[in-house]
């Protein structure tokens, strides 16, 4: 591999954002302009704004950039392009037009690794579907790049972090642990089909997870990325006003993520993502620390949370099956809240029958 | 026993425990300094799953992790009676300390003085008078990584008792920060105090 992105970065990927804390902080007493068309803003935390444009039809935008998240270019192209995309997906959108943002050394530009990048970008833009209307570029001493997108939702599609309810199962749509991952390759410390791995998850669109959500009738989902499962879960749920349980030993991990943890490979994000769920997240004494770890480990481009109503899991598990390239699983289930939104993490598993316990 | 140190500072993760790492594999006592929050979780999580016990010191310029094989925790003395040891050589009235700021040996083509550098870390195995300790600044850490035809007699050297010292400002510098292959990471506060305290100092 001629260029290692790596090599001109100190933060990657999803682990660069600005904690969520400080978000909230910024965001407390702010009166932002909006309106009665604005359905989702940014009180929320969604992934995406919508913006009703008729009676049935919206409006979804969302913007993502982030420093390079895997060595080679095309593969840092596409991931940011599935990232950026799965905003709206998460929303129960679908893409229709791309901006790019891109700040990148002049020379990487003469390299080559531009050109790159833009490819495999547009590799996964065509394969979603979506026009490329241009972008901006700024010389910057650290290479980032992104895209903004721009789609459409009906609005009884909508899926948002408010729409999670009493019952519905938790279902994640990709394995966790691509921020140790990533944070192991620039080590030296993973393998090559570890590397491949990550790569390939972070790559794959979340258009087919959120098909299934919204075919599901789901109303609640997120995807996850920069603050965890548990960070994205407890927006959710305070979104929702609902509680979380979540069943640890039903996670999908990635392959070498829980033995990464094990050995120190975490993100500050990860660190970060901890502190901010603070009290709300308690765990039972038998979830070890490396899948603690994990379950707050910052996900590049991760998979859909999907609020799954409770008689649709079967078939969701089902389609999922058939359609999905990436390996899911069962996480947890939404509960009623009293009082403030938690989030209680259990080492067993949830079925998906209708009594679902936890602790198996 | 004096414990291996490793200077963390200022390095984002994973170099913390990718240099800790590479400690803990031929020593039973590890000291890493760090001075950020994550870089104290994530060697404590490294040296737990290697089955390194860790006892964490704050201290005015960062956080020191004394990480000790097995069983008990290690007396906090040993790490600064390794930072400031001293071992007089002869009658000088402090260490005899060799100072080597360049990859190349003299003024004259570079190719010549990389050759006449390699000699020179040859010849002084041989020679009956030692350094106490050798200290690799700006482009002279490029004779202490991996590749550096002058690794293999600087090991014999650092092996026989004598502390070497890479700049760890400098291996960044030259994106050579994974690569050191002998000696350890150090800092100008180190070095500073290394030079001062010096009875003699020999600088290339």
């Amino acid at each position: 591999m001629a260029i290692d992105l790596f090599e001109s970065v100190s933060e990657c990927g999803c682990a660069a954002k600005v904690p969520a804390q400080e978000l909230r902080d910024l965001l407390r007493g702010v009166q932002v302009p909006g309106g009665p068309d604005v359905l989702v803003g940014p009180d929320t935390l969604d992934d995406a704004g919508v913006y009703r444009l008729t009676d049935d039809q919206c409006l979804v935008q969302t913007l993502d950039f982030f420093p390079p998240v895997a060595r080679d270019p095309r593969d840092y192209g596409r991931i940011a392009a599935a990232n950026a995309l799965s905003d709206v997906y998460a929303m129960g959108g679908r893409p229709l037009t791309a901006l790019a943002i891109v700040c990148i050394p002049s020379a990487l530009v003469r390299q080559g690794v531009l050109g790159a990048i833009t490819r495999g970008a547009i590799q996964a833009l065509e394969e979603a579907g979506c026009a490329l209307l241009g972008g901006h570029s700024v010389l910057d001493p650290q290479p980032k790049f992104g895209l903004s997108v721009t789609g459409l939702v009906a609005r009884d599609r909508m899926l948002t972090n408010a729409g999670a309810r009493p019952g519905d199962r938790l279902i994640l749509t990709k394995p966790l642990g691509t921020g140790v991952t990533i944070m192991a390759v620039r080590a030296g410390m993973a393998s090559p089909a570890q590397e491949v791995e990550a790569n390939r998850t972070m790559a794959t669109l979340n258009a087919r997870a959120a098909g299934l959500a919204v075919a599901c009738k789901a109303r609640g989902a997120t995807d996850v990325t920069g603050f965890g499962l548990l960070g994205h879960g407890l927006q959710l749920a305070r979104a929702s006003g609902v509680s979380l349980e979540i069943g640890a030993a039903g996670v999908p991990m990635l392959e070498g993520a829980l033995e990464f943890a094990d050995q120190g490979l975490l993100s500050a994000a990860a660190y970060t993502n901890r502190d901010y769920v603070g009290d709300a997240v308690v765990f039972d004494d038998d979830v070890p620390l490396a899948v603690r770890d994990l379950l707050f480990d910052p996900q590049t481009s991760g998979g859909m949370l999907v609020c799954c109503p409770p008689d649709q899991v079967q078939s969701f598990l089902e389609r999922a099956g058939a359609e999905l390239s990436t390996p899911f699983g069962v996480v947890g289930r939404v509960v009623a809240a009293d009082g403030p939104s938690r989030i209680t993490v259990r080492g067993g598993a949830f079925g998906v029958g209708p009594a679902g316990e936890g602790g198996g | 026993m004096n414990a291996k140190v490793v200077d963390a500072r200022g390095l984002a993760c994973p170099q913390p425990v990718v240099l800790t790492l590479k400690a803990l594999v031929d020593a039973d006592q590890v000291v890493t300094l760090v001075d950020n929050p994550a870089a104290v979780e994530n060697v404590t999580r490294l040296a737990r799953s290697k089955g390194f016990s860790v006892q964490v010191t704050q201290r005015a310029d960062g956080v020191e992790l004394a990480l000790t094989r097995g069983g008990a925790a290690p007396q906090a003395q040993s790490v600064t009676e390794h930072v400031v040891v001293c071992s007089t050589a002869g009658a000088a009235p402090g260490p005899l300390v060799l100072f080597v700021a360049s990859d190349s040996l003299g003024r004259g083509p570079a190719e010549l003085g990389e050759r006449l550098m390699a000699a020179w870390f040859h010849a002084l195995g041989e020679v009956a008078t030692r350094p106490d300790r050798i200290i690799f600044m700006n482009s002279g850490v490029k004779l202490v990584v991996e590749g550096a035809r002058t690794v293999e007699d600087i090991r014999g050297l650092a092996d026989s008792g004598i502390e070497v010292l890479a700049c760890g400002t400098c291996l960044g510098y030259f994106g050579l920060s994974d690569k050191l292959a002998v000696g350890q990471v150090s800092n100008m506060y180190d070095i500073a105090t290394a030079l001062l305290e010096a009875g003699r100092i020999v600088e290339l």
